[in-house]
């Protein structure tokens, strides 16, 4: 039972968990690892690709023309999620303009042309205290170095070390598992630089502030292993041999097989405490921190149908071909070039592409190497690929719902948690290309859910425009009622301050007042009403002029406080009209227009009569209308 | 019985209450899987016009030549309706595509902007204006208002960041040839 105990320790210790599925290509790793790490001779023209990485495209620093040195920034990192770009050696810059670069598409996108001068200079080069600095000085610092993570995957290594110098990491795992075939830069690499990896590692240590380090190799490299163990042996950080098994170099799979945790597939590896940094990005961080060096080289192993295979170290933005030329050429019976592994690496579009941080690797294939694929047969059912998958899913639903273009199904059954590692493809009987199902599905889907984010957008902007306009339009209203409301009670003041004093009067500037509390509503009704009352009150206020004439007898008010002479002659004009037959009327003109009764009554008969007329005709109109 | 009738009309009545849905859901389901282009090409002044006119059963599915045949299917598919091609007369189907302002011809007149159903054209008057290519649906809209035509539409071409993985197809070979 002890021994059980002790050899469950063992095991726990050691790191030897197992992941389902998995498969065992022939690994082809043997030919670049016969010669040491090259170095390239400088090539005839640097041809640096803005969108060498996940996330953002940089931000150009440069024009034609300018002198830039090795190591000068060219291309400042763009948002959160970006990284910038260096030139890779001192010259001129040639051109900004759009370019092929190694992408799937083989669709040009804009790069920066350097024309080297020959010289090599670098840029004032300084190595930084990495271990008093501020940890969130150090991370914005790690933004300008253009670090990205080298395995493959290139993301933007400054966002993995969390910008704020906190992270819950306690557990950082250095991936050198290496697991694809062919590929050696990450082998040779520990070979022969294994006290700068570690040096780099105690960085992203700190950085993260994790406890613990380990590093996950596989067995089939047994001198990088050496290496390493001999560079760790003064520090606390552990190699942990793993079994080779495709692929245990994703990051996921080789968790589990260090720690024996899974990663929730919805999870981060952060929120568990976990980070996996890859051999070649330790190695840049120490160079960066160090020696001042930002990220302008790696190391590319240049293999399959060339005459000498090997790996080199590679400025980014070298041709692919001066690559190719270093290794002894291609031979004859190349076809094309792969760019990564021949597992998930993708076929180069061009032969003019220049080295990113992205190509780990460049594979000369020939129909020797990798034979022409035999066509698909329909699907047996036979469920191998569900063995071999290493995520858990189900290949073959997957495969018949990206087939159908029944993207929902294909989500239910986690299509987006598939790593594209391509085992499924490889045991599949059948030779189907799964792989190229899932991607061709999991682009659409993206495709989809980018126009339902710019539907949104449009959504949200035409809904912001229609209920501005309709704000307008209140305002508006708000505003001409406002004004008509101040203009009524300022005329209704006008009024008040006339000699008109009775019950009637008060009541009308109330209702003047409950008028502009009413404006405040500020509609085209509130406006209506406005005018309305307007005519109201006009009608109000001329009514109660006439009842205060009357009231008032025959003494005008404005008279009141005449002197004794003017009320005097007053009285004797007021005699005199009353000799004539006048009535006195407070200051009423009518009165004194000298037209006599007879002809008024005329008058009021003429007009009686006009409107009568207008009346018919207006009263013969309708019915011709109707 | 009737305690138990009572009981349970009283838990439905407060359900309906607690639970009462704002606004026609339906109208808002119509109106996600139509394109929001606002390009008025069915026939309604916007998309969320038209989803309320295909809820109340005014207008019928295929008007909308931006949402495409599979904006279509997805209307077909939502209202429990037979799936018709796109009718012709409301426009046909075009790839997506962005106005652009000839910045040398522009006058400044602010027309275009007053059209755009998305405030995606930046300007003021007498002064050059200019298409936020983010944000126009390429709906056309302003192309008719502008009194000198400088606006044209350009099609969005093929970038490494839209490209996609295309379907997998193998291709067909003779087994012989003579």
């Amino acid at each position: 039972m002890n021994a059980l105990v002790n050899f469950t320790g063992l095991l726990k210790k050691t790191g030897v968990f197992k992941f389902n599925g998995g498969i065992h290509p022939p690994e082809n790793k043997t030919q670049s690892t016969l010669l040491p790490i090259g170095q390239l001779s400088l090539p005839e023209k640097i041809v640096l690709p803005l969108r060498q990485h996940v996330g953002n495209i940089p931000k150009v620093k440069v024009v034609v023309g300018d002198k830039v040195l090795k190591g000068q920034l060219i291309a400042e990192a763009e948002g959160t999620v970006s990284a910038a770009i260096h030139a890779s050696t001192s010259g001129t810059i040639t051109a900004i303009d759009d370019a092929i670069i190694p992408h799937p598409s083989g669709l040009p996108d804009k790069c920066i042309t350097i024309s080297p001068d020959g010289k090599d200079t670098w840029v004032d080069r300084k190595s930084q205290d990495w271990k008093s600095a501020q940890r969130k000085d150090l991370v914005a610092s790690l933004r300008l170095s253009g670090i990205v993570g080298l395995g493959g995957a290139t993301f933007p290594t400054h966002i993995k070390l969390r910008a704020d110098g906190k992270s819950g990491v306690h557990t950082l795992i250095i991936n050198a598992a290496e697991c694809e075939p062919y590929i050696t830069c990450d082998d040779m690499l520990m070979r022969e630089q294994a006290n700068e990896i570690v040096k780099g590692i105690a960085i992203a240590q700190h950085l993260l502030g994790a406890e613990r380090v380990l590093i996950g190799i596989e067995d089939n490299k047994p001198e990088a292993a050496i290496a390493m163990r001999a560079a760790v042996a003064s520090t606390h950080m552990q190699v942990i041999v793993v079994p080779t098994l495709y692929p245990s170099g994703d990051a996921r799979r080789l968790v589990r097989l260090v720690l024996g945790t899974e990663i929730p597939h919805d999870k981060r590896s952060t929120e568990v405490g976990l980070q996996v940094f890859n051999v070649a990005t330790v190695l840049a961080l120490y160079r960066y921190f160090e020696l001042g060096e930002p990220s302008i080289s790696r190391i590319v192993s240049i293999t399959g149908s060339v005459n000498q295979p090997q790996n080199f170290e590679v400025l980014f933005g070298t041709p692919m071909l001066h690559l190719v030329a270093a290794a002894g050429g291609a031979k004859s019976e190349t076809t094309h070039y792969i760019m990564g592994g021949p597992m998930m690496g993708f076929d180069l579009p061009d032969v003019n592409v220049p080295i990113t941080k992205a190509a780990n690797c460049i594979i000369a294939a020939s129909p020797t190497l990798f034979a022409p694929p035999s066509p698909p047969m329909p699907c047996i059912r036979c469920a191998r690929c569900a063995d071999a998958c290493p995520v858990n899913l189900q290949p073959q639903e997957l495969y018949w719902f990206a087939k159908a273009d029944n993207f929902e199904k294909a989500k239910d059954y986690k299509l987006f948690d598939c790593i594209e590692c391509g085992a499924c493809s490889y045991v599949c009987p059948s030779n189907i290309p799964l792989v190229q199902y899932y991607r061709y599905a999991k682009s659409e889907i993206i495709a989809v859910d980018k126009a339902k984010e710019a539907a949104d957008l449009a959504r949200e902007r035409n809904d912001f425009r229609l209920a501005r306009i309709e704000r307008e339009k209140l305002e508006r209203a708000q505003k001409h009622a406002e004004r008509a409301a101040l203009q009524k009670e300022e005329a209704a003041k006008k009024a008040l301050e006339s000699p008109i004093k009775d019950s009637n009067n008060n009541a009308l500037q109330a209702n003047i007042h409950a008028v502009a509390g009413d404006a405040v509503l500020a509609t085209a009704e509130a406006q209506k009403l406005v005018k309305q009352a307007a005519i109201a009150a006009a009608i109000e206020r001329a009514k109660a002029a006439k009842a205060a004439a009357a009231t008032s007898g025959e003494t005008p008010k404005n008279v009141t406080n005449a002197d004794e002479t003017t009320k005097k002659e007053i009285a004797e004009i007021d005699a005199r009209r009353a000799s004539v037959g006048l009535e006195a009327n407070s200051g009423e003109p009518a009165g004194d227009t000298g037209v006599d009764k007879d002809k008024q009554a005329k008058i009021a008969a003429a007009i009686a009569k006009a409107k009568a007329a207008k009346a018919a005709a207006e009263a013969a109109k309708l019915e011709n209308k109707d | 019985m009737i305690g138990l009738a009572l009981l349970l009309g009283a838990a439905l009545g407060y359900a309906a209450l607690k639970f009462k849905v704002e606004g026609d859901p339906l109208i808002a389901r119509i109106d996600a899987i139509l394109p929001q282009t606002q390009c008025g090409q069915c026939g309604f002044p916007g998309c969320k016009p038209y989803a309320t006119a295909i809820a109340e059963g005014r207008a019928d599915i295929n008007q909308c030549p931006p949402g495409g045949d599979a904006g279509v299917r997805a209307l077909a598919d939502l209202m429990g309706m037979e799936y018709k091609p796109l009718n012709a007369e409301n426009g046909v189907e075009k790839p997506k595509a962005v106005a652009f302002i000839d910045e040398q011809t522009c006058i400044g007149c602010t027309l275009c902007i007053q059209a755009c159903p998305v405030d995606a054209i930046l300007g003021a008057a007498k002064h050059m204006h200019t298409i936020i290519t983010s944000e126009c649906t390429g709906c056309e809209l302003c192309l008719a208002p502008c009194p000198v035509d400088c606006i044209t539409m350009e099609p969005l071409g093929e970038t490494p960041d839209n490209w996609k993985w295309k379907y997998p197809v193998i291709p067909i070979k003779p087994a012989f040839t003579l």
